[in-house]
């Protein structure tokens, strides 16, 4: 389904005037530091703020056209929304909470298990519970079965993990990827974290001062040259690679990646052969080199083209380079970059000191 | 047994003018006070100041500026009092439909002020959340505002009942003193004292503190019994 979405509005001295047209599957992240209008997007999206010019269309429904004078409430519009603070109702019990939705649900017939969510969720041991005697993950899990269990055609999330600490929100963001995965809901997913991001996400929307400035698949978005993300700190590239095999000798799995196919190494214990994980790859912590290094302790080196190169201040460069069909990219000083006289369309050789699973 | 038998049948008569007033008059305030108290607690501006104040001018206008008042408003060259006579054929003054529309200003505020401290309390989030789980702005009033606000309105029907049975000043002079009619328990307990009969203004005021008293322990039980969100 595809949904499209303008809105203008001014808001004091803060003006939205933004546009998102895309396909809705999978999770697409919307990220943007904090104050660039992430979360009036999202409401004006929901139907709880109105846009003075707004368009809403999703699939073939217009939900907001104000040029003809159309507008659909929120409690009309069929899209579940986990907000930043998980404000569940007090005066009900877990149970009564989940059904609150789900007995007002747009759908005849439920497309979601009530059981399904239960389990994901690990619900079934506070059903009875009050929402005060929950720890905040419980709570926020809470949040998030509830906006499921209304059927919705996506799921809205305002920062879910924005009140956790580090293993809380780990944890759900396991729970919304098995979700995702086993329900096949499509997300959009609001955060100013690129690793909470980066985990979930299959595509973004990048949004700066009021405006989305690029749209597109996440490794595309992160990997620009011409945009904010690659010249972060945390500059990364994402990969997804699968475990072909284990070596127990070392406790090192290898993966395979791209096309033609690369492998490489990950010390992990965790993962089962066949298993398609994400995998981080900071610009950091790549360097170059012109020839392939006999005596290195890194194991993972690639193969790769320089595509792109970007002047990030005096000192420094990024370096964007294709492994087969997947962009990397690299952080090298100036005399680095002046030494091996490197340039667009240079062959070389990408050596990766750590990779980060993602999921 | 002694002291039951000195309240005179107008005494029992004042005592059931007085709760029949206070239900009437709280169930009145509870019906316009809820839209008010939600109009003030969701709006901004000017007209609510305005407003607020206006409902709060029963908290410090003395009794009797307010009675004298109402009753030129209710009399039959009032504004509401000469209209209600051309349709109904009698004026509001010293009736207890008069009185009805007296209490239920004087009490307003005492009504109002809960009610809009519960809606304030309770924000926009939670109705919010309910219209995102496909509940109508109705739907979200009666279902989630409303029950998350009861302690607002224990605090609101307890105020405005107990206020409007303990009025004085408004009520004489509003009403007058008719038995049967107007002639309230506060009034008769000053009658009372008047006539120096002091076993009787005990009974009744006696009668009245425990009244007060166990309405105040009955909320509490009832309160404390199903506290909002504990099982």
């Amino acid at each position: 389904m595809k949904l499209d979405a303008r809105f203008n509005l001014t808001k004091g001295d803060f003006t939205l005037t933004s546009q998102l047209s895309t396909a809705i599957s999978g999770v697409t992240g919307l990220f943007g530091p904090s104050g660039s209008g992430k979360t009036t997007f999202l409401r004006c999206l929901a139907g709880l703020e109105r846009a003075s010019k707004g368009y809403v269309r999703f699939g073939d429904d217009i939900w907001q056209d104000d040029s003809k004078g159309i507008f659909l409430a929120t409690h009309q519009r069929p899209v579940g929304v986990v907000f930043q603070e998980n404000r569940l109702f007090k005066h009900l019990n877990v149970e009564e909470n989940l059904l609150f939705g789900r007995k007002r649900s747009k759908q005849k017939k439920d497309s979601i298990s009530w059981d399904g969510v239960v389990q994901i969720l690990e619900l079934s041991p506070l059903l009875n519970r009050y929402p005060q005697g929950l720890s905040g993950g419980e709570q926020q899990r809470v949040a998030i079965g509830r906006a499921i269990l209304t059927n919705p055609e996506f799921l809205i999330m305002d920062e879910p993990l924005a009140s956790m600490d580090q293993t809380g929100s780990k944890r759900i963001l396991g729970f919304i990827s098995s979700l995702q995965n086993q329900l096949q809901l499509p997300i959009i997913h609001v955060s100013h974290d690129m690793g909470e991001i980066l985990q979930l996400a299959d595509y973004l929307a990048v949004m700066e001062k009021g405006e989305i400035i690029a749209t597109g698949p996440i490794r595309d978005m992160i990997t620009r040259l011409d945009l904010p993300l690659a010249h972060r700190g945390d500059a990364s590239t994402v990969l997804t690679a699968k475990v072909v095999s284990h070596d127990p000798t070392y406790h090192l799995n290898s993966l395979q990646f791209g096309d033609p196919s690369q492998t490489l190494f990950i010390a992990n214990n965790n993962l089962i052969i066949g298993d398609k994980v994400r995998v981080r790859i900071f610009a950091r912590d790549v360097s170059l080199a012109l020839d392939h290094p006999s005596n290195t302790s890194i194991l993972n080196l690639f193969p790769a083209e320089v595509t792109e190169i970007s002047q990030e201040n005096p000192a420094q460069y990024m370096v964007k380079l294709m492994v087969g069909n997947n962009p990397i990219l690299a952080r090298i000083t100036k005399k680095s970059l002046e030494t091996l006289s490197i340039k667009k369309g240079l062959s070389l050789i990408a050596q990766v000191k750590s990779i980060a699973l993602e999921r | 047994m002694m002291a039951i038998e000195a309240i005179t049948s107008m005494d029992w008569q004042a005592l059931q003018l007085s709760l029949l007033l206070a239900f009437v008059t709280t169930a009145i305030l509870l019906l316009i006070g809820t839209p008010l108290a939600w109009w003030l607690a969701h709006s901004k501006g000017r007209l609510k100041t305005t407003a607020e104040a206006v409902i709060s001018l029963p908290l410090v206008l003395p009794p009797t500026v307010l009675g004298f008042y109402l009753l030129i408003f209710l009399g039959p060259y009032g504004w509401l009092g000469g209209t209600w006579v051309t349709i109904t054929g009698h004026a509001l003054s010293f009736r207890f439909s008069g009185l009805v529309i007296a209490s239920v200003i004087y009490s307003l505020p005492f009504v109002v002020q809960p009610l809009q401290r519960a809606f304030e309390t309770i924000g926009t989030k939670p109705l919010e959340a309910a219209a995102t789980l496909g509940a109508t702005p109705w739907d979200a009033f009666i279902n989630v505002a409303f029950p998350l606000a009861r302690g607002g309105y224990i605090t609101a029907t307890i105020l405005g009942f107990a206020h409007t049975l303990g009025e004085f000043g408004v009520v004489l002079m509003v009403g007058g003193n008719i038995p049967g009619q107007t002639q309230v328990i506060s009034i008769a307990i000053y009658d009372h004292v008047e006539s120096l009969e002091y076993t009787q203004a005990h009974t009744l005021s006696a009668l009245l503190l425990l009244l007060s008293f166990a309405s105040l322990i009955f909320v509490n039980t009832f309160n404390r019994r199903t506290p909002i969100g504990i099982p």
